[in-house]
């Protein structure tokens, strides 16, 4: 492993205490909801929040014990944060220079770094002269400009709007395939995470609850907020054979699990009536409709009952079943379209 | 085309500069605030009045005239400087640095600020003059004597212009966003570095109005230098003190010296109209 580290940061009301594992050239993304850890996290490795205990060793060297400008580390922050007062080329030119090369050789570096992220006709631009998709460029190569082993991304792409995040995530992709250091970027955004990352590590309240590639993660979740993340209903509770009891709610499922045991099935997998149906599909409950929103080009459902799920149903069949909020619905899914795995 | 259409008169629901603009002003609050503003005024005006327009250039080409404004314009400005290469790393240790009673050193920096000028002078006699704790070692190992010189006169202003410097200065940099400091550090920046090519530059516009408003202070400094420099043609007589010396002889002169002061004063002003002058 290249970078093996353990965070702890301490603070009033909050432990930030998670492990940390990742080999040259892979990318891990610390996911997570607001306020979990995460950017206290990136921050204990830049070296620029103190760390409460712990360590971090880097190819096998401490790095916890230097200082943040001693850490061969690159970051890329969430606002960029290019200095206002110096040119694009400039501020690429920075950290070379700060590490001893001269000026033209620094200029020199920055000058192939902004060729490489395609921004060599922006070198004389001053950062507010710059879009928000060649700032973010620029954050990286001013980060890729000091030869990191280490490079941390705070939310690179969530000062975006949509349009350029799309591209900006597909090169953003592209650099990071060709960095052959340790890669660990932040964000709250899945689909960022899944794209972007070759390992997602989730956290939630401080601590790590969830790792896995993107697909183990999406396919398996082992806590709500992931669940929500990657679009699934989420259940915990005790299987015995293809039965798992989750609540008041007795599952059917395909696989074949005995103790604790998650329960997944996508919303669209969720059928309603207005009437018990015929011929009794075997998950069968009762469920009150507790709101009703646009979710892409269906309509998603949020049922309360013996337990909580979400339902995407189609805009007609909304109508049909005249669904408003309060209203009692039977709601059903086929074994075959869970998934049941080990909690 | 909607918006030439006229309110109804009387709407309720009327934008809020005009219910502003209506009801009448409080005179108890009116009448003060003019009187206030003629008081302010007024004594400038009268100095303009009283100029003696016809042989203003005569008398400001007098010798002595010229001597004090030059003296003035170089213990200011040298004055500024020392300021600026001592002020801007002690704004910055109150801004950045933490450690233990710092409150009460940027207390203490502040009191040059409220004292009485002379007793500052007096102060700095105690210490720099020829019996004082420094004055005297300073005079027994390199020979120098600072009071009731030219050097004097620039210690003395930069004493009492020094607090406005260091005051806008950390506030400058108490107002920086202090990532981009981060950022430079984890760019492999010394915190040197880091001050020297990202904070300084940030903080440039608190600085250079700093060093203005510390200028200013220095030029019209008065009672500090005359305790401590005394009040000597040619090394030590600065404008003020020129023309504090020409009001009991020879007024008039009094009043060109002022209106040069004056201008000066009004040069400053307005090049920092933006900073503190203009409504927020």
């Amino acid at each position: 492993m290249t970078l093996d580290a353990r965070l702890v940061v301490t603070r009033p009301a909050f432990t930030l205490d998670i492990a940390l594992e990742v080999a040259p050239g892979e990318v891990v993304a610390l996911l997570g909801p607001n306020g979990a850890g995460k950017t206290t996290a990136l921050r204990a490795l830049a070296g620029l929040t103190r760390m409460s205990g712990g360590r971090i060793t880097l190819r096998g060297r401490p790095l916890h014990t230097l200082p943040a400008e001693s850490r061969p580390i690159g970051m890329v922050f969430q606002d960029y944060l290019l200095f206002p007062h110096l040119t694009a080329l400039d501020n690429v030119a920075f950290g070379p220079r700060c590490q001893g090369v001269s000026r033209a050789g620094s200029r020199r570096v920055a000058a192939a770094m902004l060729e490489r992220v395609g921004l060599a006709d922006r070198a004389a631009a001053k950062p507010r002269q710059l879009s928000g998709g060649q700032a973010q460029r620029v954050a990286l190569a001013r980060a890729l400009a000091v030869r990191p082993e280490l490079l941390l991304l705070d939310e690179p792409l969530a000062a975006l709007d949509a349009h350029t995040r799309l591209e900006i995530r597909s090169q953003l992709r592209r650099h990071l395939a060709d960095f052959d250091g340790v890669t660990v970027l932040v964000t709250h955004d899945p689909l960022d995470a899944m794209v972007l990352a070759d390992r997602l590590v989730v956290i939630e309240h401080g601590g790590v609850v969830q790792q896995g590639t993107p697909a183990e993660v999406a396919r398996r979740p082992r806590t709500d907020y992931v669940a929500r993340l990657v679009g699934l209903n989420l259940y915990r509770g005790v299987a015995d054979g293809n039965l798992v009891k989750a609540g008041e709610l007795l599952l059917h499922t395909s696989e074949e699990l005995d103790g604790a045991a998650f329960v997944a099935f996508p919303p669209a997998a969720v059928a309603l009536y207005r009437t018990r149906p015929d011929g009794s599909p075997r998950n069968l409950w009762q469920a009150r409709v507790e709101g009703v929103e646009r979710h892409g080009d269906n309509v998603r459902v949020h049922l309360d009952g013996p337990v909580t799920a979400f339902a995407d149903i189609t805009p007609a069949a909304v109508a049909d079943l005249d669904l408003s909020p309060g209203r009692q619905v039977w709601a059903s899914v086929k074994a075959t379209e869970t998934h049941a795995y080990p909690a | 085309m909607a918006a030439t259409v006229p309110e109804p008169a009387g709407s309720r629901d009327g934008p809020a500069v005009r219910r502003e603009s209506s009801g009448r002003l409080p005179w108890i609050l009116v009448v003060p605030a003019v009187l206030g503003l003629v008081f302010l005024v007024l004594p400038l005006a009268g100095l303009l009045v009283r100029a003696p327009w016809s042989t203003l250039v005569q008398r400001l080409a007098e010798p002595h005239v010229l001597e004090a404004l030059r003296l003035s314009l170089v213990c200011a400005t040298v004055a500024t400087a020392v300021c600026l290469l001592l002020g801007v790393p002690l704004a910055w240790l109150l801004a950045r640095v933490s450690f233990p009673g710092r409150r009460l050193v940027r207390a203490l920096v502040t009191v040059p600020l409220v004292l009485p000028p002379v007793v500052g002078g007096v102060a700095l006699l105690l210490v720099l003059g020829r019996r004082g704790i420094v004055g005297q070692w300073l005079e027994a190992s390199f020979g120098i004597t600072l009071p009731f010189t030219t050097a004097g006169v620039i210690i003395a202003e930069a004493f009492v212009a020094m607090p406005f410097l260091v005051i806008s200065v950390e506030g400058a940099l108490r107002g920086a966003d202090r990532r981009f400091e981060e950022a430079a550090a984890t760019l492999g920046a010394s915190r040197w570095t880091v001050f020297r090519r990202v904070t300084l530059p940030m903080v440039m516009p608190g600085v250079v109005a700093g060093a203005v408003l510390c200028w200013a202070r220095a030029l019209g400094e008065f009672g500090a230098t005359i305790t401590f420099a005394g009040n000597f043609p040619g090394t030590t007589r600065t404008m003020p003190l020129a023309v504090y010396l020409a009001l009991e002889t020879e007024p008039e002169a009094a009043i060109v010296l002022s209106l040069v002061l004056l201008a000066v004063s009004v040069i400053i002003l307005a090049s920092l109209r933006d900073r503190w002058v203009s409504a927020p």
